[in-house]
């Protein structure tokens, strides 16, 4: 265990953990000045939702890693399909990313 | 349901971190302790490509910081008469997308001492089953034809969008989606390192004060449309 190359990654995964939760702490310690139905409970509601989008069109659009690797066009079209299953099905979250996930697991294998 | 759906997106979760060189381990530990999948994916990316640790942590305090606005806006949700406070810190370790989403919707509904325990029943089974799916997602990857193992690590970013989707009711909240899903890229490819926080405080400031602006207008507007 003394190796620093088998310390390194936990060292990483760890520190990752601790300023994950550093958000959260302070999040209780700042809940006591604002109220629930607050203009700034609604401002921060806003800001949570519009990071998130962001960050979950960026995961399609721009991504990094082994999904790089599809064509812009296959991603694209299989959320499309996923968002409209998701729709038909009313709601169903397992059907809605089935789809999605099959799609560009078909086109990648079409196509690709 | 969602422990189903949200287990599948540790499955991808689990496939990236045997791609990056590391152990199921690691994964489990990540999973664990620090139950964010996007700051877990952004992580185990960096790493794998060689990111020193302060640009690794700065990029998952970034996509973490959304916990801050989320912590804060549940927190006053799960509060009770009698309640201490380390109930309300350990609460705060499980907040993310699935279990926050799952509680800003139910738990104004349910009297406040039921919160807190619907909070935890709630999160501890989609904990459990991700830790499960995250050692599952690892020992996968090696077995599956790279095409599915693609199909695994989209799974995040569907499932994510798909909860958003459904969620969406209040005008306010709509837009910050809309206004984000259209900063986020855009943003990202000016100022890749600050994009989110940009995207975050830009569209999600904007779409709150033009909703206020927006029903300000109907209700002094009368006639004029």
């Amino acid at each position: 265990m003394a190796d620093p190359l088998t310390l390194w990654p936990l060292l990483v995964v760890l520190a990752g953990a601790a300023v994950t939760y550093a958000w959260r702490a302070l999040g209780v310690l700042l809940s006591d000045r604002i109220e629930a139905e607050s203009p700034a409970f609604e401002w921060v509601a806003c800001v949570a939702y519009a990071l998130l989008a962001g960050l979950i069109a960026r995961m399609i659009l721009l991504p990094l890693g082994p999904l790089a690797e599809t064509a812009l066009s296959h991603r694209i079209a299989a959320a499309v399909i996923s968002l409209a299953i998701f729709f038909l099905t009313r709601h169903n979250l397992l059907f809605g990313v089935g789809a999605g996930v099959g799609a560009l697991t078909l086109l990648t294998l079409g196509f690709g | 349901m969602p422990a189903i759906v949200l287990g599948a997106s540790f499955l991808g979760f689990g496939a990236l971190v045997r791609e990056a060189g590391l152990s199921p381990w690691h994964g489990l530990l990540s999973t664990a302790l620090g139950w964010a999948l996007p700051g877990q994916v952004a992580m185990v990316e960096l790493y794998a490509a060689g990111a020193s640790l302060v640009a690794i942590l700065a990029a998952v305090a970034l996509t973490n910081a959304r916990l801050l606005p989320m912590t804060v806006s549940l927190m006053p949700l799960l509060r009770a008469p009698g309640l201490g406070r380390s109930a309300l810190y350990l609460a705060a370790h499980f907040v993310a997308v699935t279990g926050w989403a799952a509680a800003m919707r139910q738990a104004p509904r349910l009297p406040a001492p039921a919160r807190l325990p619907y909070f935890l029943g709630f999160v501890v089974v989609i904990w459990a089953s991700s830790l499960a799916a995250t050692a599952g997602g690892y020992h996968l990857a090696g077995a599956v034809p790279a095409e599915v193992t693609l199909g695994l690590v989209f799974i995040n970013p569907i499932y994510f969008m798909l909860v958003f989707a459904a969620d969406a009711r209040r005008r306010a909240r709509v837009l910050a989606l809309v206004l984000g899903a259209v900063a986020g890229p855009s943003l990202y490819l000016v100022a890749t390192d600050w994009s989110l926080l940009l995207t975050g405080l830009l569209a999600g400031s904007l779409a709150f004060f033009g909703d206020r602006w927006w029903r300000r207008k109907q209700s002094v507007g009368g006639g004029d449309g």
